[in-house]
């Protein structure tokens, strides 16, 4: 029997909000899953605070509900903990760029076999509007009523050069791309990310500009590094370019997970062990 | 009584903590107990380091100020700890580079000679102390060849040219003893919580923790388990609560600024309920403060730590075989409580070397913890009597397990429904009564010294080594809490039965142990107050304590 995959917990997400069609897309991915015969059971979702993490909830799958920039590091645990688990981020921008900044970069500097869904909708969105590192540049928030200072960076560039091993960017109005990135990111062995640009219909609501200047990547190579950054370099989230979506760049590498002991030691095993170092020592 | 002091100094970067090891094994293996205090500046190279190695007949956990022997690698340990020798001090130093009274060796031309390179400058002097020490060549070879794995034929042959340059001295007496194993504070805590099946450990390099980090990453492979270094503290408390979500007993060890980054973590812990441990060596602060000396100035950061109201263990060993049974304790009752909880230590456990008896921590083992029996569907935060919700690990036969840092229902929900924010918060605190019920169970205060004395000395983590002593030879009782939180005041109670004066022996500058008995509403007659890194030796508390209670 396949379970029942959104839970009853009240949805409080604002009419509009592209985490609906997040929510929905992991939903059919996770369904999907389960159908080619791979259980649910194996699979653990970490999330952040803000209005993404809200998925946390909503989602009927094991869920590591988290604080603000932090579902890196205890996926990371997860994963290290017990290799076999499928573990997926949810975080936000401000989550994952900002207070968690030095945990992504982690991540994929030790190819960690993990899933990041960044929802970048470029605005924190729970804490009602201020500017994130991926709003653009003079961006209106409540924060910076005058407008923000500062440029916003690249996260694709950002994980490009800090080692992940497979890094896309997908959009919440294009629902089948959406899918097939999660899935491909979930199934990908090492550091998958995922920026989803994401409509926050109240905040920071993008919808005419995205549709207008997205498009899906063709005759793109992946396995080229230099093409991948080149791409990525197209639009730098502050500029009016044409926003390509799809899988930058992928490789494979060594996983930080595959590198630790495997198993418990039995508890007579653990007393041999120790009286042994005990006799060493004298 | 046998009980000698020896001192080596000499520069960072000479290997004295090293050349101290091998003097602490060979008083061991001469039958004594051992104890060493190891005292190093902030820096790598040069500096003044020396070691004061003290062996005895009976367990000792503290060092003296006077010496029966002085061994100098360089000129300032000749000037800096001149005031700890007497007429009968053994001064034995390198002829090559200091100018001194008492027997001067050319260690820098023998080893020269021998073709060895500078560091094997203090297995020289080693061997010159063997012989002013009268310990057999045997020993000397043996302790020598179990520790220095490398080049150990030059080695020995600069320790025997030592050896046989001076003539005997002051003899120390072969022992008809066991010979313990000789661990750091830092070891004993690793080994408790192994004993007790800790299988993963994270932790951000900081003194005086990092040892801890050194040695279970070294052994990691004997113990199967999982060491990880990961980007800051931040990350380390958080990949510990991951992995514990994930089934692994987990630890994670640091100083007071890298506790300060945990302590979001610790706060997450206490709602979310995934259990976590958390070796704490204590160091002098605030900030960066003095990184290689000791102090017991966090204990009330430690109690009241993370935003919010939850339970915690905060449990503080004073020597090696509580360290190593406490920890086992500590590891098993974070499991059983799903509950934080700390291994609060000072600088002078965390890096002192003892003798470790096998035969005195109770057998702990790795005991289990509540854990769900079936029945649908899982609910992680299920309502009991104790407040314990049975626990189970990812994956669970079509269950979902659902951890919240959000106030939450049974389930994992997130609420804000104001009876279900109550009932949360009333849940979390009626652990601590559990809690509490069974740390008066386990012996948590230590009396020492002379049990039936109306004056106690009070202290905590490892002064109880100097009190000990000090009460011994003045007939006093000392009272030791060995868990801090929740504070087992029912022992505490007894343990003070019929005492009249209590006098507080701390590393800091506000009593902070005192502060905290007096708010159970115990009376501190006197404070014995330490706040310059420095532990107590046993003269200067001895004098300390003279004053107070004359
Ligand atoms: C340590 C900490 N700082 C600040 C906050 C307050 N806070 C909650 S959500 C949030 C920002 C959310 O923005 P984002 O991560 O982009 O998520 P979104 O709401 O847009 O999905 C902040 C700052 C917090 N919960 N924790
Ligand atoms: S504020 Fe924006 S992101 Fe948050 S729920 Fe509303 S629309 Fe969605
Ligand atoms: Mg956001």
């Amino acid at each position: 029997m396949s379970r029942r995959l959104i839970t009853d917990a009240k949805n409080t997400w604002c009419p509009g909000c592209g985490n609906f069609s997040i929510q929905h897309t992991l939903k059919d991915v996770l369904a999907g899953m389960e159908e080619e015969g791979r259980s649910l059971d194996n699979v653990v979702l970490v999330t952040g605070i803000g209005c993404h993490g809200k998925m946390a909830d909503y989602l009927n799958i094991n869920s590591f509900y988290a604080i603000h920039g932090r579902t890196i590091p205890v996926a990371t645990g997860i994963k290290i903990a017990n290799p076999d688990l499928s573990v997926i981020c949810c975080a936000g921008d401000g989550d994952a760029y900002a207070e968690g900044l030095t945990h992504m970069i982690f991540a994929a500097k030790r190819n960690i076999d993990i899933t990041l869904i960044v929802h970048d909708n470029r605005v924190y969105g729970l804490t009602t509007g201020q500017y994130t590192p991926t709003s653009p540049l003079n961006f209106h928030g409540r924060s910076t009523p005058a407008g923000s200072l500062e440029k916003p960076f690249n996260p694709l560039e950002l994980a490009l050069v800090s080692g992940s091993t497979f890094i896309a960017r997908a959009y919440t109005r294009k629902l089948d791309h959406l899918r097939s990135t999660l899935r491909e990111a979930i199934d990908h062995r090492g550091f998958s990310f995922v920026d989803v640009l994401q409509i926050c219909a109240t905040y920071y609501n993008m919808t005419e500009s995205y549709n207008a200047r997205v498009y899906e990547l063709e005759d793109h190579d992946p396995a080229d590094f230099n093409a991948a950054c080149a791409k990525m370099r197209e639009w730098d989230y502050s500029s009016d370019a044409a926003i390509a979506l799809g899988t930058f760049y992928r490789t494979s590498a060594p996983t930080f997970d595959e590198e630790f002991s495997k198993g418990r030691q039995g508890d007579e095993e653990r007393k041999g062990a120790i009286a042994a170092l005990l006799d060493q020592r004298v | 009584m046998n009980d000698y002091s020896i001192l080596i100094g000499g520069k960072a970067g000479e290997g004295i903590n090293k050349a101290g090891s091998v003097i602490a094994r060979i008083l061991s293996h001469l039958g004594y107990f051992q104890y060493m205090y190891y005292d190093y500046p902030s820096l790598i190279r040069g500096g003044h380091n020396f070691a004061i190695v003290r062996a005895s007949t009976r367990r000792i956990g503290t060092h003296r100020n006077a010496i029966d022997f002085l061994l100098a690698l360089d000129q300032n340990t000749v000037d800096t700890h001149r005031w700890r020798c007497d007429a009968e001090t053994v001064v034995l130093f390198n002829a090559n580079k200091v100018e001194a009274e008492g027997m001067g060796i050319p260690i820098e031309d023998i080893v020269d000679e021998e073709g060895g390179s500078s560091v094997m400058v203090n297995t020289g002097l080693i061997g010159a102390f063997g012989r002013a020490a009268g310990i057999p060549w045997d020993t000397m070879e043996a302790v020598l060849t179990l520790e220095i794995p490398k080049k150990i034929e030059t080695n020995l042959r600069i320790a025997r040219r030592g050896y046989d340059t001076v003539e005997e001295q002051n003899p120390i007496p072969p022992q008809e003893k066991t010979t313990h194993p000789i661990l750091t504070g830092n070891e004993a805590i690793g080994l408790g919580l192994l004993e007790a099946g800790l299988e993963a450990y994270v932790a951000y390099p900081m003194t005086p923790s990092s040892s801890l980090l050194h040695f279970l990453a070294g052994s990691a492979g004997d113990f199967g388990i999982k060491v990880i270094h990961p980007e800051n503290e931040i990350a380390v408390m958080l990949m510990a609560q991951g992995c514990a979500y994930a089934g692994a007993r987990t630890a994670v060890g640091t100083s007071g600024g890298g506790f300060c980054l945990m302590s979001e973590g610790l706060s997450m812990a206490g709602m979310t309920e995934v259990p976590v441990v958390i070796v704490m060596g204590q160091r002098g602060g605030p900030s960066t403060g003095i990184p290689t000396y000791t102090a017991q100035g966090d204990l009330h950061f430690i109690l009241n730590a993370g935003q919010g109201e939850f339970p915690r263990f905060v449990i503080s060993p004073g020597n090696a075989e509580q360290a190593y049974e406490w920890s086992a304790r500590a590891l098993n009752l974070s499991w059983k409580y799903q509950a934080p909880s700390f291994i609060l230590v000072d600088k002078t456990l965390a890096e002192g070397t003892y003798s470790f008896d096998r035969e005195i921590p109770e057998p702990v083992g790795r005991e289990g913890e509540p854990r769900w029996e079936g029945g649908s569907p899982y609910h992680r935060y299920a309502d009991t009597e104790s407040g314990v919700s049975p626990l189970a690990t990812v994956p669970l036969g079509g269950e979902v397990i659902k951890v919240n840092s959000y106030h939450h229902d049974e389930h994992g929900t997130t609420i804000e429904d104001p009876v279900l924010v109550a009932w949360l918060n009333e849940k979390h605190m009626r652990k601590e009564e559990a809690m509490l019920d069974q740390i008066e169970t386990l012996s948590p205060v230590v009396t020492a010294g002379k049990r039936s004395a109306e004056t106690a000395l009070l202290c905590w983590g490892s002064n109880i080594g100097v009190c000990t002593e000090v009460a011994e030879e003045a007939g006093l009782r000392v009272i030791q809490p060995l868990v801090l939180s929740p504070f087992p005041v029912q022992a505490f109670n007894a343990a003070l039965e019929d005492v009249t004066t209590l006098v507080a022996v701390e590393d800091n500058l506000t009593g902070q142990l005192t502060r905290l008995v007096e708010g159970l509403g115990c009376c501190v007659d006197d404070a014995i107050l330490r706040y310059d890194g420095r532990p107590f030796s046993l003269e200067e508390l001895r004098e300390h304590v003279e004053e107070v209670i004359a």
